[in-house]
């Protein structure tokens, strides 16, 4: 197929580049240099998308990041699919691949166009929810068609062969935006010697001069660009970043750069010697100074069926024609209220096509441009707009009527002309995105009729981006952006020469954003005040009359900015049409909030390297690979991946963890056991205040804990809630270990730290975390002293010299260890600590000699049932930061009598921590043995009460136990300590009803006789 | 995200290397025992909650782990101080311009201070 609007000569493409691409599953040409859109156009395709609601036609309307419309789908492969890319912002390159995004079965025939006619002429704001709100049940098969009618793009169904990564950059001065203003502000910071980077989301760098009519130095603009670019790339404090889009603005400085390495070659990444590209990077940067150079949008008109493909903005009209060598039409209409659209007429005109007449809301226009358009012949008709585009597929003519801005009315009679393109230029909104992203509200300027932004410190705006647009002012103005961005750094500013520039002569512009109508605007044809989210006119006064009058409010009942392009285009002239209804002005009713991101950016880049393997550090312990060669199954507890359980193959069946839980719970129970504890967190604390500071922080005395000795100690915030507990050694008199749970040990190093250098920095004690020094084993079982008896050396491990929490140091294995008689499983039990680097060599010693005895390792499973028939709480699942230690039954660990008074104890007697009917710690024992109790379910007392029930209490942890032949569970239940042997209820999601007597938590053994042997 | 100047390291770090921690100049009773249920519930629960001038507790979790101040506007985010333990922040609601007696109570700045 020919390229019937590509023009033979003109615009930056490289005709001798041919491309070939497919669009909607039809093959067509274009060549280098072109955008999927200006591709597109030149081949005469109208029709890229529908709409989101109404599922109209819709063609390209914009040629930068404000189009609304021609969002496509990437992707010659499924895992190559990209949904709601701007064809406007897709360089072409050979074998690209695109979809509509929209439109079933296809954008040419449409079903769900019916519903937008047949729907009533009008679909009010809140349609869907309204429609088919009735009955509720019925909302997900609605929602179903209804998606499957609107929506965008959709997701790859096959993983992402990509790679992404991020980068982290300082630099004095970022520029964003490489158009006159950047350049300029670009050449001025690097020139005075600061460290720059420039940030540009075109293909190529140069903005609006690409594209200009201005001559610079009696040069063409492009060339001033290509000599300024080639100037900053030769600097070495230059870092010059095409395709890159700064597309979020945070606090201090720190903007994130979305690079866009590869997405003009093709859509996966290709090879560079053998291995995959970078596709997109993120740069993470911190600026000393920032320049927003981020131009103007252009805000089209709103008039009836603006959103027929044909209409465009002006802008992007000159962009094509001087761009790209493309006409997007034959016969155009100009619809403007300033001299700066003109250009379009112009441009349209040179390349040979027609200018049927320019509908200028202006009564008397008269700057330079209006007279080069008359000295043409172009007809232009004074105080007059385009009130109503004819057409359904492509604009077949617009009609034109005076109008009254005053008045907002249409004044006389109307004349329609037949046309196939309109172009429409409202003025000038600048980019503020960017400024505004950390909560900075702009300020609405009548003369320029737009909104500026107000910076915050270290940022300042330059150009367009600020409403400064003739070319000789924003040159200026970004040189003195520049300087003064480099001078607030602390760089000298150097002297910058610019280019002469003819001033031009422009007429004043008028403000218009709804043009109006001879029938009120809620009998109009649909005026699109945003076309991509399908709001109307019509649907922003509709939302003012049901009373939403905040900006804010009528943004989120209209849908108004919330698509892909964020209100580019149209959030303006809504805030215009807002202010109109309500007999406000436009600060008044004022702007919404722009947030990040500028335009979408991919997951892959928000993600970098921080996926599959690298998503998340993993911890091992010294012992790891011994668990790996044994075939545990891993559980993660924090970062640490522990051993759950250590399945074996029995009879040529590998054990289910029920079967392997039970045999290491019998093995502990009857012969010895070895669990893996190397991940629990060791403090080491010393200093002449340690034993005070310990004191202050635990519930139980400290004061007399003698070296050699063991204490089981509890912690609290001031609120009187438990949050940790451990043991703690006295190493020496100055000299303790604590440990602390394994998800616990940063956080309370963090506590203790916090205590010691904002309450007590008199006390002398210093804390160090060991936890990775020191690898953990813990022996336990009836057998656990003949295997001891058989490793150990220098040390006496009779009962009677080596007590229960006692710690001795001596070897095991030959390796110097410290062994501690503590016990998790209320048998007898040794936890020796060793170097790490010695640790396997001891675990394996221990092996070699545990055999005859029985010895089993055994897991995290094994470890929380062993606990938990012994009453024994893990802190943060038996307690949630609303327990107490009174409510756990723990009296006896609470110091009462301590002369500090140390961390939770003055809470304890506030009326609430001290109530009786509080949650309390109690055992359960299921009526049915073979009943396990779900974690978290709620008790109640009577399970025939109407629901809801009072709900008594939940289940913390539930197990079932070999040693006991049934399931048991340690729960908290209002006032559950004086309610030993009464029956409570679980009532199940599946309608099953639990019995459950309330039992003391000690399930085993109550007198710890066998821990203490 | 934040760019945070640590006192005690003496230079600019990413936000991601500290730990925010509430807010500053929150001291527990010297003697609790004597506070009233009223007064205990105030410290452990009531904070300010400013427009404007704030101070807070920051902890430089994965850097040197001391912990200061830092007074940061709630509007704009900007930080216009930090300070170590022990001393007294130089801008306030009552003087966002900055104390004039500022300088002189910097415990710092006393001999044989502790912070």
């Amino acid at each position: 197929m020919s390229q019937l609007n590509r023009l033979a000569q003109g615009g930056r493409i490289d005709r001798s580049r041919q491309l070939s691409f497919t669009f909607n599953g039809k093959t067509y040409q274009g060549h280098a240099g072109d955008t999927l859109a200006s591709a597109l156009l030149a081949n005469g395709v109208d029709i890229v998308n529908r709409s989101f609601k109404y599922s109209r036609p819709r063609g390209i309307f914009a040629a930068g990041a404000e189009e609304p419309n021609a969002l496509v789908q990437l992707g010659a492969t499924e895992a190559g699919q990209v949904p709601n890319v701007r064809a406007t912002q897709q360089a072409l390159y050979d074998g690209l691949t695109a979809r509509s995004t929209n439109g079933w079965p296809n954008v040419q025939r449409d079903l769900m166009g019916l519903v937008g006619k047949l729907g009533g002429g009008f679909m009010p704001p809140g349609f869907y929810y309204k429609t088919f709100m009735a009955p509720a049940s019925m909302w997900m098969t609605y929602e179903k068609y209804i998606r499957k009618g609107a929506g965008l793009g959709r997701s790859p169904m096959e993983s992402d062969p990509d790679i992404y990564d991020h980068m982290h950059q300082h630099c004095d001065v970022l520029v964003v935006g490489a158009g006159p203003a950047g350049l300029a502000a670009a050449l001025a910071a690097a020139r005075s010697g600061a460290r720059v980077i420039v940030a540009d989301e075109q293909e190529e760098m140069g903005g609006t001069l690409l594209d200009s009519r201005e001559l610079l130095d009696d040069k063409p603009a492009d060339q001033w660009v290509a000599e300024t670019v080639e100037a900053l790339s030769g600097m070495d404090n230059v870092t010059l970043l095409p395709r890159t889009t700064a597309n979020g603005y945070h606090d201090h400085n720190f903007v994130t750069l979305h690079e866009r390495r590869t997405e003009h070659l093709a859509d996966t990444a290709p090879l560079k010697d053998g291995l995959r590209q970078v596709r997109s990077r993120l740069h993470r940067v911190r600026a000393g100074r920032v320049v927003l150079a981020t131009g103007a949008h252009e805000r089209p008109l709103v008039y009836g069926n603006n959103d027929v493909p044909g209409n465009m903005l002006a802008g992007a009209v000159s962009t094509y024609v001087r761009r790209y060598g493309v006409v997007p039409g034959n016969k155009l209409v100009l619809s403007v209220s300033n001299d700066h659209a003109y250009r379009a007429a112009l441009d349209w005109v040179e390349a040979g096509r027609e200018v049927v007449a320019i509908a200028d809301a202006r009564a008397n226009p008269d700057g330079e441009l209006v007279e080069q358009a008359r000295a043409k012949g172009i007809r232009i008709i004074a105080g007059s707009a385009v009130v109503e585009a004819k057409g359904d597929s492509r604009v077949s003519a617009a009609r034109i009527a005076k109008v009254d801005l005053q008045g907002f009315r249409v004044v006389g009679g109307s004349e329609t002309l037949s046309c196939d393109t309109i172009a429409s230029s409202g003025g000038y909104s600048p980019v503020i995105h960017l400024a505004s992203h950390t909560g900075s509200r702009p300020t609405w300027n009548e003369e320029l009729l737009g909104f500026v932004p107000n910076t915050v410190k270290g940022v300042a705006a330059a150009g367009g981006a600020r409403g400064v647009y003739a070319t000789g002012a924003v040159l200026a103005d970004g040189v003195e952006a520049g300087l003064d961005a480099a001078a607030e750094a602390g760089f000298s500013a150097a002297s910058v020469s610019l280019p002469q520039v003819a001033e031009r002569r422009d007429g004043a512009a008028v403000a218009l954003y709804q043009v109006p109508h001879e029938k009120a605007t809620l009998r109009a044809p649909k005026q699109f005040v945003d076309l991509q989210n399908d709001v109307t006119a019509a649907g922003i006064e509709v939302a003012t009359r049901e009373g939403f009058e905040s900006i804010e409010h009528v943004k989120r009942y209209t849908a108004m900015g919330f698509g892909t392009d964020q209100g580019k285009l149209g959030n303006i002239n809504g805030m215009a049409i807002a202010a109109r209804v309500l007999g406000r002005s436009i600060p008044e009713v004022g702007t919404t909030v722009f947030r990040p991101n500028y335009t979408p950016v991919t997951f892959g880049s928000i993600v970098g390297r921080h996926c599959g393997e690298l998503f998340e550090p993993e911890r091992y312990t010294a012992m790891h690979q011994w668990h790996v060669e044994q075939g545990a199954a891993f559980e993660d507890v924090g970062q640490w991946k522990r051993p759950w359980y250590f399945p074996r193959k029995v009879n040529g069946k590998v054990e289910t963890m029920h079967e392997a839980v039970a045999r290491e719970c019998l093995a502990v129970r009857e012969k010895v056991g070895i669990l893996d504890a190397s991940t629990l967190g060791k403090i080491d604390i010393q200093g002449p205040d340690a034993r005070e500071f310990l004191g202050r922080v635990y519930t139980n005395k400290w004061a007399k804990l003698a070296p050699g000795r063991v204490r089981y100690g509890l912690m609290c915030k001031d609120d009187g809630m438990v949050f940790d507990d451990g043991t703690t050694s006295c190493l020496g008199d100055n000299h303790f270990l604590m440990t602390t749970s394994t998800g616990g040990a940063a956080t309370v190093l963090e506590w203790l730290e916090i205590w010691h250098q904002t309450e007590w920095p008199e006390l002398d004690v210093y804390f160090n975390s060991v936890t990775d020094h020191w690898a953990t084993m813990t022996i336990t079982g009836p057998e656990a002293r003949k295997l001891m008896e058989e490793v150990t050396t220098e040390v006496d491990l009779d009962k009677d010299s080596f007590k229960f929490m006692d710690w001795k140091e001596g070897k095991v294995a030959g390796v110097p260890a410290r062994i501690f008689r503590i016990s998790f499983t209320g048998e007898l039990a040794y936890e020796i600590n060793v170097q790490a680097n010695y640790a396997l060599h001891v675990w394996e010693t221990l092996f070699a000699h545990g055999d005859k005895y029985g010895l089993t390792p055994y897991g995290t499973e094994t470890m929380h049932v062993l606990r938990a028939e012994k009453g024994f709480i893990i802190a943060g699942q038996d307690t949630d930061g609303s327990v107490t230690p009174e409510d756990l039954g723990m009296h006896w660990a609470i110091g009462y009598d301590k002369p500090f008074s140390w961390i939770g104890k003055r809470a304890l007697t506030r009326p609430d921590t001290s109530r009786e009917n509080r949650k309390q710690m109690v055992g359960l024992k299921p009526k049915d043995p073979k009943v396990v109790l779900e974690e978290g379910a709620q008790i109640v007392l009577d399970p025939n009460h109407a629901i809801p029930m009072p709900m008594e209490g939940h289940v913390t942890s539930s197990y079932y136990s070999p040693t006991l032949e049934s399931g048991f569970a340690l729960a908290v239940v209002k006032g559950g300590h004086k309610k030993m042997g009464e029956t409570v209820y679980l009532p199940m999601v599946d309608g099953q009803v639990h019995e459950a007597e309330i039992v003391s938590p000690i399930f085993l053994d109550p007198k710890g006789e066998r821990q203490n042997v | 995200m934040f760019y945070i100047h640590c006192p005690y390291c003496g230079e600019h770090r990413e936000e991601e290397e500290f730990h925010p921690k509430g807010e500053a100049h929150i001291a527990r009773p010297a003697d609790p025992e004597n506070c009233s249920d009223d007064e205990w519930g105030d410290y452990l629960f009531f904070r300010d909650n400013p427009r404007g001038i704030h101070h807070e507790l920051w902890v430089h979790a994965v850097g040197c782990r001391k912990f200061f101040n830092i007074t940061r506007h709630t509007v704009t985010y900007e930080i216009l101080e930090t300070y170590k333990m022990g001393e007294q922040p130089t801008y306030t609601a009552e003087h966002p311009e900055g104390r004039p007696s500022a300088e002189a109570d910097q415990a710092s700045l006393r001999e044989g201070v502790r912070a």
